[in-house]
């Protein structure tokens, strides 16, 4: 085993898995409120990737060429205009089912997803879009003797900075503010949140709404990084996140950015030491290891469920 | 025994409220009154309606006849959320405290009703009557044990300074000891100035401490009167007097 692919990949598997963490949180703060797997939170990210490149498209046209104001701008217009449609997407297929079965919104998820992704390919085309490089450069360590280095470049740095700091604020939101007060305690016991006078539907759009703010924040990462998407991007992102949740334990907050985490490590190293070609394989088939052996996920709690 | 003070201004007012779990009829033309400043229980048999009655009042579910008032105001159909910002805090049946949270959390949760006002609420006067609480105030709440778990569910229902507080079933599940207590705090949460709604199946205690009480059955009003005329009373000494008094 190679050390300078090893420290290659887990800079790569670092990068990768915070961007699943910051989707994964979505599904898990969704299923830890409401109990439902929010199967079009892919396309949001989707959705995101897109802004991000009409928001440049805007911004290069205005002739702003100052990297940092741009990459503020697009990240906080990307972030407001995603969110909106997290907000959207709550109000008007989730919010009217609160109460009917439990398939029935999950189908209407699935739905969705299709709704979002023909809905920007009608929009946007159905060729893979490109955004220019914003953001170019990169440093190199010395890792041995021998002349052995480890690349990370700029924007890889970025993602992590930017991943970390978000999800730190949101832990700060989440246990120090009244608001996050509030959706831990819808979390556990929605009737009694309520009658204390807690919002719950408010509670719950605004749960939608962090979702998609952090799953735009990896639309605007992962697109500089890569450079190019198209309107199916959302699909096995999403269920790669939506994995990472479930192996961190859904419902469990540090338990989506672990579970990313782990995820991208696990990715990365087997792209670079076994074959790249099965990495999604092998992202799926840890799902499955998990589900047999651990279902409530590493941090999750078991469920107990009162008859 | 008190006598019913009805020069007082009814604070809730039920006026033949009727509601229903789908098509399973609940609570059948049930109309009550509790006065500023009273403690009147409501006492009946399992499955009586007795919590039924007390979710109706935060429409949840909604009465499907008749009017509920609190304070001169309707509250019939407003919003479960709405409800408790008008001075009601109701300690439900089995406690439904937020178990993963901690204590002073879930205390700071019962403010909700008092809105963006952020009063300075008297901390150090829940603490006084729940000393066990300032003790365990960074401790998970689902460590307590349930005689704790049923004096922070109390403290967290008059963080929001209500008016009125409803309690479901206070002694359920306690030991005597326990039991005698939480009856002793409700007598000084009363004489604090808030009026106490108190529904029981412990009959003999309840009515011991209530200047007024009601007795269900079957989802409709039986009986009303004093808390010493119902505690003489023959038919309830038979049904909830008797030996079945300490079934729990």
């Amino acid at each position: 085993m190679e050390p300078s692919i090893l420290a290659q990949q887990t800079v790569n598997g670092l990068v990768l898995g915070t961007s699943y963490g910051l989707i994964a949180i979505g599904y898990t703060m969704v299923y830890g409120i409401i109990g439902m797997i929010n199967f079009a939170h892919g396309e949001i990210y989707m959705v995101s990737a897109y802004l991000t490149a009409i928001f440049l498209a805007v911004l290069a046209s205005f002739g702003i060429t100052s990297v940092p104001f741009t990459l503020v701008v697009v990240l906080a217009a990307t972030i407001c205009v995603t969110a909106l449609h997290g907000w959207f997407l709550e109000r008007i297929a989730y919010r009217p089912l609160r109460n009917s079965t439990r398939l029935a919104p999950l189908i209407t998820a699935i739905g969705l997803s299709l709704v979002l992704q023909n809905y920007v390919r009608l929009s946007q085309g159905a060729r893979s879009q490109g955004i220019p490089t914003l953001l170019q450069g990169s440093f190199a360590i010395p890792i041995d003797s021998h002349g052995n280095l480890i690349r990370i470049t700029h924007v890889q740095t970025l993602i992590v900075i930017v991943a970390l700091l978000s999800m730190a604020v949101l832990t700060f939101i989440m246990h120090r503010t009244s608001l996050g007060r509030a959706c831990r305690a819808t979390e556990q016991d929605r009737i009694m949140a309520s009658l204390l006078g807690i919002d719950t539907d408010r509670v719950i759009a605004i749960v939608f709404i962090i979702g998609a703010a952090m799953a735009a924040i990896a639309g605007v990462l992962v697109s500089l990084n890569y450079g190019s998407f198209d309107f199916h991007i959302g699909f096995v992102t999403g269920i790669k996140a939506f994995t990472a949740a479930v192996l961190g334990g859904i419902g469990s907050l540090p338990g989506a950015m672990l579970g990313g985490l782990i995820l991208g490590l696990a990715e990365s190293f087997f792209a670079g030491f076994v074959n790249s070609d099965y990495k999604d394989v092998f992202a799926f088939s840890l799902l499955v290891l998990i589900l047999i052996f651990r279902p409530s996920g590493l941090l999750g709690q078991p469920q107990i469920t009162k008859v | 025994m008190a006598e019913t003070p009805s020069h007082r201004e009814p604070i809730l007012e039920l006026k033949n409220v009727s509601s229903h779990y789908g098509p399973v009829r609940a609570l059948e033309g049930v109309s009550l009154t509790v006065h500023q400043g009273e403690i009147v229980t409501l006492i009946g048999a399992n499955g009586a309606g007795k919590s039924t009655l007390l979710m109706t009042l935060f429409a949840n579910p909604r009465a499907t006849v008749g009017e509920v008032f609190f304070a001169g105001t309707k509250i019939t159909h407003l919003p479960t959320h709405r409800v408790s910002p008008l001075g009601l805090a109701l300690v439900p049946e089995g406690r439904r405290i937020f178990p993963g949270m901690t204590v002073i959390e879930n205390m700071e949760l019962g403010r909700t009703a008092l809105g963006q006002q952020r009063q300075k609420v008297n901390l150090e006067f829940l603490y006084n009557l729940f000393p066990i609480l300032k003790e365990r105030r960074g401790q998970k709440a689902g460590t307590l044990s349930g005689g704790e778990q049923q004096m922070l569910a109390i403290a967290r229902a008059l963080m929001s300074q209500p008016r009125l507080l409803l309690l479901d079933e206070p002694s359920l599940g306690l030991a005597p000891m326990m039991i005698r207590k939480i009856f002793a705090l409700i007598q000084t949460i009363v004489q604090s100035g808030t009026t106490v709604f108190l529904v029981e199946q412990n009959a003999n205690q309840a009515l011991q401490i209530a200047d007024r009480g009601y007795v269900l059955v079957n989802g409709q009003i039986r009986l009303t009167g004093t808390g010493h005329e119902l505690l003489t009373n023959p038919e309830v000494r038979q049904a909830y007097l008797g030996k079945l008094t300490h079934r729990e």
